[in-house]
């Protein structure tokens, strides 16, 4: 596969990919309100990070797992009836202080942090390649699988057990393909910048679309444009690419909103 | 046989004792109301009817052919999530259009397929929580508080149309309210509950009860009554709760 040889090729397909797996999870993150909930597990993930370094892993597992204790940790949380804005907050952050601390004591390495903060697309292998579509694609199919128990649980608990869904269940299979999300997309936006690839693109999708299916294909096209935009716009301006990528979303957030508002004005 | 029959029922949450002894049952066709007062555990005992919830003591035997149609207190639908009326219906489960619509128009709103569900008002909202339902083909129905934040005349139009439901479909409805005097009129079966049955019969026996007038005063004209009540009735039972300490609050 030669043309997987340029490295601008394979950084548009890692960040396509990673637009990809993002939309339809980041439609129930931003329908539920879990958005510092994503936080959390992002930052958390930069502790896995640290371990697989330490223990000579590939990056990608050591945050995986890290990023799955974690979200299954918030959402036991969440179960309890905490103060769920605070107690999340306390963890995304320590989580995050916590994993920069582990790193720096991970002896004979020289880590470029930059590279797990806000990620390093332009460095993706073809083997990260791989990772990032089998997980992506994995996370995609999960949810559509689950999709119309996933909605109803989003919508009411109760409804769901009466139409004979567990919505605690349902919500495990959200904590997990969020950990897979995360763990797939440190390479490309890194962990402080993925909750936004998992917010911005359904958030910028909300005004265009009627149905909750219609949201999440278009928070994809989203998602993917801006992937390519800013990767354009990193090469174009030598600008960091991650965060050129979610820049890029945070414009079409505004350029929709902005029209729609215009049109129905 | 009945379709759902529970057996001595109990419920803590910590150190609090909701429910207490209870054992109920609902026979097809019927039309069944649990009247009570805030906090007497009315949401709790139908969510351990219809299986949301395990009861901590007590067991709840089920009819095989069993087939509720829930309709929820109320949904929280984040203004985030863009859902139109009929894609509402085929939730969880696909519908065909005119099916849908069918159960639609039973619940009297058929005008509304194509409109957002944010833009409703709470009398329609209602409609299509009923007709959701109903696509289930339920032979029992279960509606918790289904006409909170409706006018008078709003929910009474909606018990009306539950009644007409049940005559069309036969199937058995399980509700919960405490609109005492709507209710009166369209229910087979009252049971009065305060964390254990205070008392149960048909609407007239239940209505003429002392323990029912000692928990909703002799007149069942609704909210007032419910602050008049006294909670120094006698049971010819033990119950859980400290009807003393309740009295002083009230």
């Amino acid at each position: 596969m030669t043309f997987l040889d340029d490295f601008l090729i394979r950084a548009a397909l890692a960040g396509v990919g990673v637009a990809v797996a993002a939309a339809p999870l980041g439609c129930f993150v931003v329908w539920r309100r879990m958005a510092y909930f994503g936080d959390a597990t992002a930052h958390a993930a930069i502790l896995g990070v640290a371990l697989s370094l330490a223990l000579s892993l590939p990056v990608t597992v050591g945050a995986l797992a890290v990023a799955v204790i974690m979200a299954f940790a918030v959402s036991q949380l969440s179960h309890r009836g905490m103060a769920l804005d605070t107690g999340l907050g306390v963890l995304a952050h320590s989580a995050l202080a916590l994993g920069l601390v582990a790193v720096s004591f991970v002896q004979g390495v020289r880590v470029d942090l930059g590279a797990y903060l806000f990620g390093d697309i332009l460095a993706v292998t073809k083997s990260d390649l791989a990772v990032i579509w089998l997980g992506g694609l994995a996370v995609v199919a999960l949810v559509a699988w689950r999709w119309s128990a996933l909605l109803t649980a989003t919508l009411s608990p109760d409804l769901a057990h009466a139409s004979g869904f567990n919505p605690k269940r349902e919500g495990m299979v959200l904590t997990l393909a969020l950990a897979v999300v995360v763990a797939v997309a440190i390479k490309v936006v890194g962990v402080l910048l993925i909750g936004a690839m998992l917010l911005i693109p359904p958030a910028a999708a909300r005004p265009l679309a009627r149905t909750p299916e219609a949201m999440a294909v278009l928070a994809g096209v989203i998602g993917i444009t801006a992937a390519i935009t800013g990767l354009w716009a990193a090469f174009a301006f030598d600008s960091p690419t991650g965060p050129s990528m979610v820049s890029a979303a945070a414009l079409l957030f505004v350029g929709i909103g902005v029209i729609t508002r215009l049109k129905h004005a | 046989m009945a379709l759902i029959k529970a057996t001595g029922l109990g419920v803590s949450f910590g150190e609090t004792l909701v429910l207490n002894d209870v054992d109920m049952t609902i026979s097809a066709g019927e039309i069944v109301t649990i009247v009570g007062p805030n906090g007497s555990g009315k949401s709790t005992l139908l969510r351990c009817l219809v299986g949301a919830m395990t009861p901590d003591r007590g067991r709840v035997d089920r009819a095989p052919d069993l087939k509720i149609g829930y309709v929820p207190q109320k949904l929280m639908i984040d203004p985030t999530l863009p859902l139109t009326v009929g894609r509402f219906l085929n939730l969880p489960r696909k519908t065909d259009r005119k099916t849908a619509q069918a159960a639609l128009d039973q619940a009297g709103a058929g005008a509304l397929w194509d409109r957002p569900m944010s833009g409703l008002s709470g009398g329609q909202f209602q409609r299509i929580l009923l007709a959701r339902a109903l696509l289930e083909r339920p032979n029992l129905l279960v509606l918790d508080e289904p006409t909170q934040g409706l006018d008078q005349p709003g929910s009474a139009a909606f018990y009306r149309l539950i009644e007409e439901v049940r005559t069309e479909t036969g199937c058995a409805v399980l509700m919960v309210s405490h609109e005492l005097h709507v209710v009166m009129s369209t229910s087979d079966r009252v049971i009065c509950l305060n964390g254990h049955v205070c008392c149960h019969g048909t609407p007239e026996v239940v209505a003429n009860s002392s323990e029912y007038r000692a928990l909703f005063g002799t007149g069942t004209a609704g909210a007032l009554a419910l602050y008049r009540h006294e909670h120094s009735h006698s049971h010819d039972h033990t119950c859980g709760h400290d009807h003393a300490r309740e009295k002083e609050s009230a």
